[in-house]
């Protein structure tokens, strides 16, 4: 029987003491996918993780779509992270196309990238509040991030789906007194992401909670290919702004946190801390960025690559580092695009951390992945 | 084409190939001497650009290859497995994206590692020749990548441990869906 099935199928034997569980997808705490959990009693002995169920083959319509009109879709992923998920594209777009962008408009985009992360954080950490059963971390950053929201869509016009960035520069120009409002709202911001420390990193229950459990050491943190919070978490000091900076990273002062417990306390705070520091990014190209200029270099209709060709760019996003994989074939759309994305890298630790933990500490460690299922699946 | 509509100066679109031929980096080209030392024609270097090198290898070679990389190179992880179909030449590339966390000097460098799998007209995902030797052994962050690679593209990866499907629903039947034969309906 077993060996009639095509490849990419099997059946599992069942042990009598083992009971499978799926968590999933329709259950709230696993996002839009699906955990195959086994236990034994209370504890996690084997744990499969099935995504795919928001796969939308974002990879197969940008070869459909020309260089310009894969914007608006290409940031649907990750929409509340939209600006980094282009900016892998665009940049490699931009190398294919050779096109050098304004000084100005490296500016913009590191604003805008560095307001992404901080919206795309707090949602995560609204989410994580919640599934923690911690119903303040929910309305706190699901209220604080308008803040943010608000300035983004002074930027863009848009609360959400910006589609900001595009090869060659952003878009269009900040609005009149931007930097202002900018530096209010963000010192503000500020201001107030430093209390959630008092009601729920140095909340005792969270630290019982998290502490401890599922702990990745710093070498398989490596072996696995992880990235982003779940590596610096892990003692890897690994961030693609200070490796290897695009656009202007180079010129402003980046210090990302670096943990090394490992465990899901550690991977909780790792983004919390990211924010303080994107905080002062934003500040530091809001003094840094110059006056005025040109935010956008124009490109011909239907910009194309030279013959064939392949770029592979990459840019730290709130989920860890985002590469895109560009082929062009000298064509008006790409040849093939790949994303290669945090969430899907994270995904294969998974199965490591939950085994051997209690079923009731899975919410604490799959949250703390910072994965979104979407992004994922693309 | 024929005019240009709203050309920017046009001095550093032409500054970019004026560039072209001029030294390759150093540290790049270091890296891939160190790889064509080792395998001599057996690789191919496809391009050494700033923070990136490509290396072809055959489909018999690549595991020798990856395990060099590994071993002599210091890489450590891979961090996107791409399948491109090329139809025409009736070959499936697979390229991986190889990076180091642990050596710092590598922390910029991309070694982009490619080879070609056989292409079958109507394929019969894992029961035909379009087969490569996984990277699983050597680099263990290939698992998923791998996986996604098999069902979208037919790849069938030998000495993967779990070649199950990932993405794609249980039932899916019709061709690998990233292949260029596998058109979006009303495109």
């Amino acid at each position: 029987m077993t060996a009639e099935l095509p490849p990419g199928l099997a059946i599992q034997k069942v042990d009598e003491r083992i009971m499978t569980l799926n968590v999933g997808p329709q259950h709230p705490g696993s996002g839009h996918m699906r955990i195959v959990v086994q236990i034994d009693g209370d504890y996690i002995v084997a744990c499969d993780p099935d995504p795919g169920y928001v796969h939308r083959g974002e990879e197969k319509m940008a070869e459909y779509r020309n260089y310009i009109t894969n914007i608006p879709h290409l940031e649907r992923p990750v929409i509340h992270d939209s600006c980094n998920v282009l900016y892998p594209y665009v940049l490699g777009v931009e190398e294919l196309l050779g096109i050098e962008v304004p000084e100005r408009a490296k500016y913009v985009r590191v604003i805008c990238s560095e307001l992404n992360r901080c919206i795309y954080i707090m949602y995560w950490l609204a989410i994580y509040g919640i599934f923690l059963g911690h119903s303040t971390m929910f309305m706190w950053p699901a209220g604080d991030r308008e803040l943010l929201i608000d300035l983004m869509e002074k930027i863009s016009g848009a609360r959400v789906t910006h589609a900001h960035f595009v090869p060659g520069g952003v878009r269009n120009d900040l609005p009149p007194n931007f930097e202002e409002v900018c530096l209010r709202q963000v010192n503000y911001f500020e201001k107030r992401i430093k209390e959630y420390a008092a009601v729920f990193y140095d909340n005792p229950i969270l630290i019982s909670r998290t502490q401890d459990t599922g702990v990745l050491s710093r070498e398989d943190a490596i072996r696995l290919g992880t990235t982003g919070s779940v590596l610096r978490a892990s003692g890897v000091n690994y961030d693609l702004r200070q490796k290897e900076p695009y656009d202007v990273y180079d010129e402003l002062d980046v210090h990302s946190p670096v943990m090394k417990e490992g465990d899901s306390y550690a991977r909780s705070k790792i983004p919390w801390l990211d924010m303080l520091e994107s905080c002062k990014i934003i500040r530091q190209a809001l003094e840094k960025m110059p006056k005025s200029g040109s935010v956008r270099v124009k490109l011909k209709p239907n910009p194309k690559g030279k013959g064939l060709d392949s770029v592979y760019k990459r840019v730290e996003s709130g989920r860890g580092s985002l590469g895109c994989h560009i082929v062009s074939d000298g064509k008006v759309e790409p040849y093939r695009l790949k994303l290669s994305v945090g969430s899907f890298r994270n995904l294969i630790a998974l199965p490591y951390l939950l085994k051997g933990e209690k079923l009731g500490n899975m919410p604490s460690v799959y949250w703390s992945l910072n994965y979104w299922p979407v992004e994922a699946d693309r | 084409m024929s005019s240009d509509t709203e050309t920017k100066p046009a001095a550093k679109p032409v500054a970019k190939p004026a560039a072209k031929p001029v030294e390759l980096p150093a540290f790049e080209k270091s890296i891939s001497d160190k790889v064509v030392e080792k395998f001599g024609d057996k690789v191919e270097v496809e391009f050494v650009k700033e923070n990136r090198v490509g290396i072809k290898a055959k489909r018999e070679d690549v595991h020798d290859v990856a395990e060099f990389v590994r071993d002599g190179l210091n890489y450590d992880h891979v961090e996107s497995v791409s399948g491109v179909d090329y139809p025409q030449d009736k070959e499936i590339e697979v390229v991986y994206h190889i990076g180091s966390y642990s050596d710092s000097s590598l922390a910029k460098q991309i070694l982009v590692l490619s080879t070609r799998a056989q292409r079958e007209e109507n394929p019969l995902p894992g029961k035909d020749a379009t087969k490569l030797p996984s990277l699983r052994d050597i680099f263990y962050s290939v698992e998923f990548h791998e996986r996604e690679v098999f069902e979208m593209f037919g790849v069938y990866f030998t000495g993967h441990p779990d070649n199950r499907r990932l993405l794609l629903p249980e039932d899916w039947a019709d061709l690998p869906p990233l292949r260029k034969d596998f058109a979006i309906k009303g495109r």
